[in-house]
């Protein structure tokens, strides 16, 4: 007789298998979708491979396109693997943005340069972790599913920077567009590559992805988090404060996703509107299951999703194919990674 | 000009709140019963876009709204059976498919709108299901106005909320649907099968889910267009929590949910650019959290919710 039996360890192998075979699954009933559109479905992906790296100029557009995803997938898989469900990066990401612009513009920060740029991270930084930091506290006070209170302030956040772009942040140089007032030229991000969009936010998010890898294997911080996860029971059997690890692992989290939009407007916009995120947030969870949480394998996870978008626009121009295909792979190979992460866990006894 | 108190007096508020109420009824239905199995449905928001999408779909390539009705309601079943499968048998964590089903249907949505219908500069419309004044009852004075002038969906929904709440109540499957959700254990002892019934209930709520989408589609509005849901589900979700997953609390919550909105939409008027309108567009998310707030602590919840259920396991 067959049966299952959970494996105490998962060999590197498998671990690393288990998203390639996720993601083979998603582009192939994407290929069907694609059939279905009348395109050739080879043709299709490899006009998406041209369209994300065929070109200096499309690699650089794939890479930035990559780095608020490594940050938004850092607040994912921060949280999550302490068992903190934040759904609401999209809304951190926003009011980070928000902030940045705010205090980035001529109305805002006077600081030079060097101190500037830093200081606007940070408030990205903080008003992402500040968003979250309410949800954390309704969970721990009052026993309410952080799940549907971050879903419910990603509309919230986004109205409020409605709000404010229409209001007391409106641009009134931009011909009635709702948009903020631009940030100031010594707030901009140094370009990576010259006469590109990508600039140094990619490193910073790079930078981050192995310092909280360390942080995580290394420190007592990092074990607390996960142990808060695992086992939240014995955690605190194990005179582990929980509220204290997940009040730190909210700031942390809702302070990378506002980190994100904060980096999104001084890298590459300038300026804050409401469609700044074509869905970075939640695109985030599906790039930290992709990388099952592990921080580094979350830079790699970016780069793959960022591929698919950058890569389906360019092939939807040339194919006309709805460049909405890249959602749906997207979307398809968090489901398969879920499967394959759980059979990976197991394995078959006689 | 209307005061802010005299929008409570007229009867086109009170019929709003019925119809914007509908999509709520549907969907909080369709949560709860997946719920009171034992299985958390974040679906709900790419299901409800889904049924819009292909309910619409249905009736602009010829067929009957019905028919659209019933298509929306078999996608949200498929759907259903997609989480089901993989929460209940593979016990995968319900809150992360959930939000992939979301995902997963609402891209594969717009991908086969944009697909259907090329990008033109206004979105094709169908002809949405038309107002049934029931007969001696709509022509009593404000009543008449405010219930008995409804679409067909809307009386639909009340009515199902009203079997619901007797079926979970009083049937032996409900009580069936009850034990798994609270002790599947207990439940499997009395013979019953408890992973049959939670995939039952979860596909059975998704197929509502997705008619409370297609009924933005086929009766509030005329035509499909992308984030049209604007969050719907989730405020189904919360919804749940604030009934107390009881069905005929679920009924009363939407409609003083919609009872918010209504009024909302109408002070926008009253007030005019004193307050920015977007300040009014985040009541009903406010309100959802709020209604979280309250009732997360008195809310008797199933006591299995999101506990996978594995034979021979405890």
């Amino acid at each position: 007789m067959i049966r299952f039996e959970r494996r105490t360890h998962v060999p590197f192998g498998l671990r690393l298998a288990a998203p390639i075979a996720a993601v083979l699954v998603a582009l192939a009933f994407a290929g069907i979708l694609i059939a279905i559109a009348g395109a050739p479905v080879l043709e299709a992906y490899r006009r998406m491979l041209i369209g994300a790296f065929g070109s200096r100029l499309a690699i650089t557009e794939t890479l930035t396109r990559t780095a608020p995803l490594i940050l938004t997938g850092l607040a994912a898989a921060v949280a999550f693997r302490a068992r903190l469900w934040n759904i609401g990066a999209e809304g951190q990401f926003l009011v980070g943005a928000l902030a940045a612009a705010a205090l980035g513009s001529q109305h805002g920060l006077h600081l030079p340069p060097v101190l500037l740029i830093p200081a606007l991270m940070l408030a990205g930084a903080v008003a992402g972790a500040l968003l979250l930091l309410g949800p954390l506290a309704l969970r721990l006070r009052f026993g309410v599913d952080e799940v549907v209170t971050t879903l419910l302030l990603n509309f919230v956040a986004l109205l409020f920077v409605s709000m404010m772009i229409e209001g007391a942040l409106k641009d009134p140089l931009a011909f009635g567009w709702p948009q903020s007032v631009p940030v100031v030229a010594d707030a901009m991000l140094p370009k990576l590559v010259a006469r590109t969009r990508l600039h140094v936010g990619l490193l910073v998010a790079i930078g981050l992805a192995v310092v909280i890898a360390l942080v995580q294997a290394r420190t007592v911080f990092g074990m607390e988090s996960r142990a808060a996860g695992l086992n939240p029971a014995a955690a605190r059997f194990a005179g582990v404060s929980l509220t204290g690890v997940l009040v730190k692992v909210a700031c942390i989290s809702g302070g990378l996703a506002g980190l994100a939009g904060a980096i999104e407007v001084l890298g590459v916009k300038a300026y804050v509107t409401t469609d700044l995120s074509p869905g970075f947030g939640y695109t985030g969870i599906v790039v930290a299951m992709l990388a099952a949480l592990n921080p580094i394998g979350v830079v790699f996870a970016a780069l793959f999703v960022a591929t698919m978008f950058v890569g389906a626009d360019s092939m939807s121009r040339a194919l006309g194919v709805p460049s909405f295909i890249a959602d749906v792979i997207v979307a398809m190979s968090l489901l398969a990674m879920l499967v394959a992460l759980s059979l990976a866990n197991y394995r078959i006894r006689r | 000009m209307m005061d802010a108190l005299d929008i409570f007096a007229s009867a086109g508020l009170w019929a709003a709140v019925l119809r914007i109420a509908t999509p709520l009824i549907f969907g909080t239905l369709g949560a709860l019963i997946s719920e009171r199995a034992g299985v958390l449905n974040l679906g709900i928001e790419g299901i409800m876009t889904f049924g819009a999408m292909i309910g619409w779909m249905t009736v602009y390539h010829g067929g009957d709204l019905w028919l659209g009705l019933a298509v929306a309601a078999l996608s949200g079943a498929v759907f259903g059976l997609l989480h089901a499968a993989l929460t209940v048998p593979l016990g995968l964590s319900q809150h992360v498919t959930g939000l992939g089903i979301t995902l997963f249907a609402s891209s594969l949505s717009y991908f086969i709108f944009r697909l259907a219908i090329p990008v033109s500069g206004s979105p094709p419309t169908i002809v949405p299901f038309q107002v049934i004044k029931i007969p001696v009852l709509s022509d009593l004075p404000f009543l008449g106005e405010a219930v008995f002038s409804q679409t067909a969906p809307t009386y639909l929904a009340i009515a199902l909320a009203l079997v619901i709440a007797y079926a979970l109540a009083r049937t032996p499957l409900g009580l069936a649907i009850r034990i798994v959700g609270e002790n599947p254990h207990a439940a499997e002892a009395q013979g019953i099968d408890p992973i049959r019934v939670r995939i039952g209930a979860v596909v059975f709520g998704s197929a509502l889910m997705a008619m409370g989408g297609a009924f933005l589609t086929l009766a509030a509005f005329n035509s499909f267009f992308p984030t049209m849901v604007q969050g719907r589900g989730w405020v189904c979700i919360a919804l749940v929590v604030f009934a107390s997953w009881r069905p005929e609390r679920a009924l009363g919550g939407a409609l003083l949910f919609a009872l918010f909105d209504a009024y909302q939409l109408r002070l926008q008027h009253v007030v005019g650019k004193a307050i920015p309108y977007q300040l009014f567009l985040m009541i009903p998310y406010i309100m959802s959290i709020l209604a979280l707030l309250v009732m997360a602590r008195r809310a008797r919840v199933p006591q299995a919710l999101m506990q996978p259920f594995r034979r021979g396991e405890r």
